[in-house]
């Protein structure tokens, strides 16, 4: 395989930035949801439950459309960030990162709720009897016990953020420098006459990319010890 | 009086009531499965809230709904050995065995890991994981992982139960030489007659 030209490189790059990105700032709002679906009781859970697994069941253009709509200039995000921040992420790459949190956020919930609710009660019970405060006994045993699932959750949502698609392009564009992350760059270079080498090069980057994160995450669970809960996915 | 316990509690749609008090030494609450034994451990222990009530352990109130006091359980300072070992799967024997013992403070360690370990005959199993422990090893190690939080009290949960007749006998001399050479006070659940009579200074009918 040839090398990619540089401007291949700053596709590459672009699209791991945004999801990475993404992936870190939506990391602890999935865990933190995880948690409240997974361990409490409370009136409108149903709907949290909903509303958290939208982005999964709308068609992704609609998300991207609800997207441009609450981040527009006029919409309440959209005008909440210009008048505080002076900041918009509309045609930037961070609106692109957003579409990718959002579109990411469902499966990472998920994937840490279910690995929560695997996790024995009954262990932490022990950890208090052993003088564990509350705190102590989410770190010590909690988080090590849930770990697989949000390794799980973390590779997932990597996946689906560098596939991102429809939403992106719908809400933010397909800006070259800005917004055009792999899918858009290879739909793109699709559309031009002779375009098929850099869509060659592009699938198979992104290829890489996934079962790269694909192999990070077993080798991570493999340095915790297994947790015997099993594999990632 | 090591323990004094006055409670009611709700499980499902029966109440179990318990009012008992008893020495130092071993007290064995005895009863048919289902008559609500483990239950009483667990508000002892602080993992169960009693509908009201109070629980006194060497002069030290645990809960008292009169009062409102309820200590969370990392308060409490009682070893429970549970019934199905509880060992934390993702780490060593030996970590396992150091949770507790770590967290208390220095001059609440009355027992020494080298100690614990020889007086249990765990040191074989240090390095292992939980999951490759048999039931008998895993339930030294449960009990050398109460005795090392530094207690002031045990709880011990059907130690027994999950073992065949020869680890039973390796463990009853075990919570024998616990009771008699430790000096801690002993609330010990069982439904065999046999074990009962063979351990327990006081027997609490429960049921």
């Amino acid at each position: 395989m040839s090398l990619l030209s540089p401007q291949e490189w700053a596709i590459v790059a672009l699209s791991l930035k945004v999801s990475l990105v993404a992936i870190g700032v939506v990391l602890p709002v999935a865990f933190g949801l995880a948690w409240v679906l997974a361990r409490s009781r409370f009136p409108g859970k149903l709907a949290l439950d909903a509303l958290v697994h939208l982005p999964l069941v709308l068609p992704p253009v609609v998300t991207g459309w609800l997207l441009l709509l609450a981040f527009g200039t006029n919409g309440p995000a959209g005008k909440l960030l210009w008048n505080v921040f002076g900041f918009t992420p509309m045609f930037r790459w961070t609106g692109a990162a957003i579409a990718a949190a959002v579109m990411a956020l469902p499966l990472m919930v998920r994937a840490i709720r279910l690995s929560l609710e695997a996790v024995d009660r009954k262990l932490e019970g022990a950890a208090r009897t052993l003088g564990a405060g509350p705190w102590r006994t989410f770190f010590s045993v909690t988080l090590p016990l849930a770990m697989p699932g949000v390794l799980a959750a973390m590779v997932l949502g990597f996946a689906r953020s560098i596939g991102e698609f429809g939403a992106t392009i719908t809400f933010v564009s397909n800006i070259p420098g800005e917004t055009r992350t792999l899918p858009l760059a290879i739909y793109t270079a699709l559309q031009v006459p002779g375009g098929e080498e850099t869509v060659t090069r592009l699938a198979i980057i992104s290829v890489l990319l996934s079962l790269g994160a694909l192999a990070v995450s077993e080798l991570l669970v493999r340095r915790t010890g297994g947790r015997g809960s099993g594999h990632v996915l | 009086m090591s323990f004094e316990v006055d409670v009611e509690v709700r499980r499902g749609n029966r109440t179990i009531v318990a009012a008992f008090s008893a020495p130092g030494g071993l007290t064995a609450l005895f009863g048919p499965s289902g008559a609500g034994k483990t239950s009483i451990l667990d508000m002892i222990a602080g993992l169960l809230r009693p509908l009201r009530g109070r629980i006194a352990v060497s002069g030290e109130v645990l809960f008292d709904s009169e009062a409102g006091i309820d200590l969370p359980p990392e308060k409490r300072c009682c070893g429970y050995v549970f019934q199905d070992e509880r060992l934390f799967p993702h780490r060593r024997v030996r970590d396992n065995l150091l949770f507790g013992w770590k967290l208390a403070p220095a001059e609440r360690r009355w027992l020494d890991f080298d100690t614990a370990v020889g007086f249990l005959g765990i040191g074989h199993l240090l390095e292992r994981m939980p999951r490759t422990l048999s039931g008998g090893e895993a339930q030294r190690v449960a009990i050398g992982r109460a005795l090392l939080s530094g207690p002031r009290f045990l709880l011990m949960d059907e130690p027994l139960s999950s073992l065949a007749a020869a680890r039973r006998r390796e463990i009853m001399t075990l919570i024998e030489r616990i009771r008699d050479e430790l000096g801690v006070p002993i609330l010990y659940v069982s439904h065999d007659r046999a074990e009962v009579d063979r351990l327990a200074a006081t027997v609490i009918d429960i049921g």
